[in-house]
């Protein structure tokens, strides 16, 4: 993920009921129940973050806790301190030790994704 | 069966750095490996500490892998009850509620490690019951147990598959002040060859494995 890029911050002591969509990259650092579409964009969950939403993003980081699957179109990050309890689907995934990680994995690669589309 | 329940729940001896990994080699892996390498597209069940390397090393291969610690989710602190005679107990009906909630017949391999040592005593044969509801007729279960000799303060290990008979063993630290506040990773209890036969005897087949590190490994049939 590019560390110089903006980003709307969600600060520690807000808290947010309901479903989360925009166009640019988010920081959440406080707390977040519902939903989160950031197609195209990136999401960060810092180390007080505590998020129990389905995420679908380009790229998704997390160092506090969330609950629900993640779809990462392109890379999921679980950093030790994170919590993660849902599952994975993403083409990249990388999980530090100490980080806590309940749920399944699967690692879209260009040839499962051709042949999902090919079914639908 | 030998417990370990009367000793300090605060030991204090010191556990090694969690970077310090040790090799070992596994015969019980290797014949896993086997059915990995048969196949394509299994589904596994990891339920040791969350190891990067198991993740990467299954998906790599395409294959399905599910992860859950059920050492640490047995230590939630919510999950602590007083029993009918006011005694500290846990809540073994909410945990079996809440974890290893699969479709019945959906794994092909589940990956034990040290699960039964460390778990508490009223978790152990809910816990192998629900794996065998979880595992395909025919599926392998792998279990490591320590042997009488370890003492309670047996090191409790993350363990990654490096190669396909050879893991590498890392100390999982006491966690604190993280989800679970501080997890006890004691060891609970030495299980015999009769015990772990017993623990088992709804499978179809068990197969042991001795270790020079005090540690038996045990394949489990379905």
């Amino acid at each position: 993920m590019e560390a110089q890029k903006e980003f709307a911050l969600i600060g520690k002591s807000v808290v947010i009921k309901g479903e989360l969509s925009g166009s640019e990259d988010i920081y959440i650092d406080g707390q977040v129940d519902g939903s989160i579409e950031l197609k195209g964009n990136n999401l960060t969950v810092g180390p007080n973050g505590q998020v129990k939403a389905n995420v679908n993003a380009k790229g998704v980081v997390v160092q506090g806790k969330l609950e629900g699957n993640i779809r990462a179109s392109e890379r999921a990050e679980l950093r030790k301190s994170a919590i993660a309890v849902g599952d994975i689907s993403t083409q990249r995934l990388a999980i530090e030790d100490g980080a806590y990680f309940k749920g399944r994995v699967d690692i879209e690669t260009e040839a499962n994704k051709s042949g999902a589309k090919a079914n639908s | 069966m030998k417990f370990f329940r009367s000793s300090s729940a605060t030991s204090t001896q010191s556990t090694p750095q969690s970077s310090t990994r040790l090799s070992r080699r596994s015969s019980g892996l290797a014949e896993v490996m086997k059915l990995l390498g048969s196949e394509e597209s299994l589904w596994v069940l990891d339920l040791g500490a969350t190891s990067p390397t198991n993740i990467r090393y299954f998906t790599e291969k395409g294959h399905k892998i599910y992860s859950e610690d059920l050492i640490e989710a047995s230590s939630d602190p919510s999950l602590a009850i007083t029993d009918e005679q006011g005694k500290p107990a846990l809540d073994s009906r909410r945990f079996l509620a809440e974890n290893l909630t699969h479709p019945a017949a959906r794994f092909d391999i589940i990956l034990c490690w040290n699960l039964a040592d460390y778990m508490d005593e009223s978790l152990v044969k809910p816990v192998v019951g629900k794996l065998w509801s979880v595992l395909k007729p025919g599926g392998l279960l792998l279990a490591f147990f320590h042997m009488k000799e370890s003492g309670p303060d047996a090191i409790y290990y993350r363990y990654h598959i490096v190669g396909n008979d050879v893991l590498e063993m890392q100390p999982v630290e006491r966690r604190s002040n993280s989800r679970n506040g501080t997890v006890s990773l004691r060891l609970q209890r030495v299980f015999n060859n009769r015990n772990i036969e017993n623990l088992f005897r709804d499978f179809a087949s068990i197969k042991f494995f001795l270790g020079r590190d005090n540690i038996r490994e045990v394949l489990v049939v379905r």
